[in-house]
């Protein structure tokens, strides 16, 4: 095995389950290879903000070992990445903030022992914007993630470490959190494939809350067929999560596995507002390009119109703060977390806030809180529930025209680290086609593209109706067949020929 | 929010009992930012006045289950030592918090 290369043996998830499970690498060799690369990497992506080396290497072995003697857990020395705000029981889970700094979490996340039972093995934490709210990981109390096509540039947010690790070979696969983009605009900066699920197909037990009507986990892969295989583990209905929808799960892999060659009877829908001013050249023609590819295949691609996505952002950033302002009142020093000591329990809860939160979240505790309150209610939080119901309904209507939806994943490549942090409004901004899928609870997509002229990935958007996900990931798979395929980071490249590791 | 006054400087009033409703410790420098954050985002969700959500149903969440229940069987959940392990203060089983009653 080399140990010049980012990564030792398979590269996607797909090769390195068939791989243990010909036994023809063992989960040691998996785990040890991903070691190395994290720590060759991790100095300069900070893709990671804990690894679990021992406990990920013990893990790795006693999978082997069961896997000697036959255990046919499906997933058996299989590595994952987590995001560092998805609770892994024994490990740390600090959102990438100070009031949570020394948290460990007492339990698993739902998809924690999901992963778990199969057999899967967690390797660390995934840096990521304080309490998932950002675009860039710049709010992370742990510093930015970079990206590993220019690490002047971020990894995209929140799920930033995600996107990074995955992209950089630091991680096989790894989970994320979507809110308003935070799988799909990461994975999009930087050239992998991030799914959002249709809320309630993926239990949010064990997710630290940040909007509880938008937020859903779900993975982060170097192919769409690797994002239908951690799906097909992470779905389904939970008792803990009363919000979890009790219906079947496809068969996601067969889905991929089974995609015909063409899109014919496929219809493809471009709405035109997501084709406006702002988005940058070549973001658009690196879209336009996979229209025509669609089109070649047979699909039937008809414009169609999303009338309200213009306001999109206003009602996403009223909604989201509203509910982050009540599920983050939870953090007050009491029962776990920073405490800074007072006399008096209201000037420690305020002193503990003031400290333990970092500029933006007190910003959207502060945006939300007033959104709720008395005199404002109504004017604000309502309106934007009302307008969240027509954003709804222009994806009902656009649903009858059409099966799926194909749009860029957001207006620009990776930007500038510090272009936007100081500017929230902008940084909001550049949410625009990523939120109205969770507004409106439907599924979506990224893919790569292809690369822009400075040689950073862009990404496009897939979107299908609620618990679609298997046509959603079936024409995914069909484009993706039909794009480029993304050379090595740069980063990786320059390790590969590289110095001595 | 059509009044402009929302957006006069008493906006910057509005940021202090708005924290204070948080329980988030504000400075007089957060203040001064604070207020000039939330003018300029107000002021962009102010453009949702513009279209008309009359007879509209607000959407809470996209996809409503209701009257969702289960089963009322015990089952085992965190230890006291587990619910206890990440307290910042804590004794003979108990969390510790300043003296809330005199």
């Amino acid at each position: 095995m080399s140990t010049s290369t980012p990564v030792a043996g398979p590269s996607s998830l797909s090769d390195a389950l068939v791989a243990l499970q010909r036994k023809e690498i063992s989960s040691e060799e998996l785990v040890t290879g991903l070691l190395r690369a994290i720590e060759r990497w991790n100095p300069v992506l900070n893709a990671y903000i804990h690894v679990n080396s021992e406990d990920a290497l013990a893990c790795a072995r006693e999978a082997d070992a069961r896997r000697r003697t036959g255990d046919p857990a499906p997933w058996l020395g299989v590595p994952i990445g987590i995001k560092d705000n998805i609770c892994v029981r024994g490990q740390p889970c600090t959102c990438g903030s100070e009031i949570l700094k020394s948290y460990r979490s007492p339990y698993d996340a739902t998809v924690s022992r999901r992963l778990r039972e199969a057999g899967a093995v967690f390797v660390g934490r995934l840096n990521l914007d304080e309490f998932a709210m950002g675009s860039s990981t710049e709010t992370s109390a742990w510093g930015p993630a970079r990206n590993p096509w220019d690490v002047d540039r971020v990894a995209g947010g929140s799920s930033g470490g995600s996107a990074a690790a995955v992209a950089a070979g630091m991680a096989v696969a790894a989970l994320g959190s979507d809110t308003g983009g935070s799988i799909r605009q990461p994975a999009a900066f930087c050239g992998c494939v991030g799914l959002k699920p249709s809320y309630g197909r993926v239990s949010r037990f064990g997710l630290v809350a940040y909007a509880s009507s938008l937020d859903q986990i779900g993975p982060l892969t170097r192919s769409v067929r690797d994002a239908a295989l951690l799906l097909s583990v992470l779905a389904g209905r939970d008792p803990m999560d009363s919000t979890s929808l009790d219906v079947p799960v496809p068969d996601y892999l067969a889905a991929v596995d089974r995609a015909p060659d063409h899109l014919r009877g496929c219809r493809i829908g471009l709405p035109r507002e997501y084709f406006a001013e702002g988005i940058e050249p070549d973001v658009e023609q690196a879209v336009k390009a996979a229209v025509a590819d669609v089109a070649r295949l047979g699909a039937d691609v008809v414009e169609v119109s999303l009338p309200h996505t213009h306001y999109a952002v206003a009602a996403y950033y009223l909604i989201a703060t509203a509910e982050a302002s009540a599920n983050l009142a939870r953090f007050d020093g009491v029962r776990y977390g920073l405490r800074v000591p007072s006399e008096d329990v209201v000037e420690q809860y305020e002193r503990t806030r003031a400290e333990g939160f970092g500029p933006e979240v007190k910003r959207r505790i502060i945006l939300g809180t007033y959104a709720l309150s008395a005199g404002y209610y109504d004017a604000y939080y309502l309106r934007a529930q009302k307008v969240r119901t027509l954003i709804r309904r222009d994806f009902e209507r656009a649903f009858q025209q059409c099966d799926l939806l194909l749009t860029p994943v957001a207006p620009t490549t990776a930007f500038r680290i510090g272009e936007r942090i100081l500017d929230p409004l902008t940084m909001y901004l550049g949410d625009i086609f990523t939120v109205p899928a969770n507004l409106a609870g439907i599924c979506a997509i990224s893919i790569p593209a292809g690369l822009d002229s400075r040689g950073l990935p862009v990404g496009l958007q897939l979107m299908a109706p609620a618990l679609e996900e298997a046509r959603l990931l079936q024409v995914a798979h069909v484009l993706e067949q039909t794009r480029p395929r993304l050379p090595r980071p740069p980063l990786a490249s320059r390790a590969s020929k590289g110095s001595p590791a | 929010m059509n009044e402009r006054r929302t957006f006069s400087a008493d906006l910057a009033a509005e940021v202090r009992r708005v924290a204070k409703l948080a329980r988030i410790y504000v400075s007089e420098d957060d203040v001064a930012q604070w207020t000039r954050d939330l003018g300029r985002i107000l002021e962009y969700v102010r453009q949702l006045n513009e279209l008309n959500v009359e007879g509209v149903e607000p959407t809470a969440h996209a996809i409503p289950v209701a009257n969702v229940l289960r089963c009322d069987d015990p089952a085992p959940g965190l230890s006291r030592e587990e619910a206890l392990s990440n307290a910042p203060a804590a004794r003979d089983g108990l969390f510790i918090v300043p003296k809330i009653i005199e």
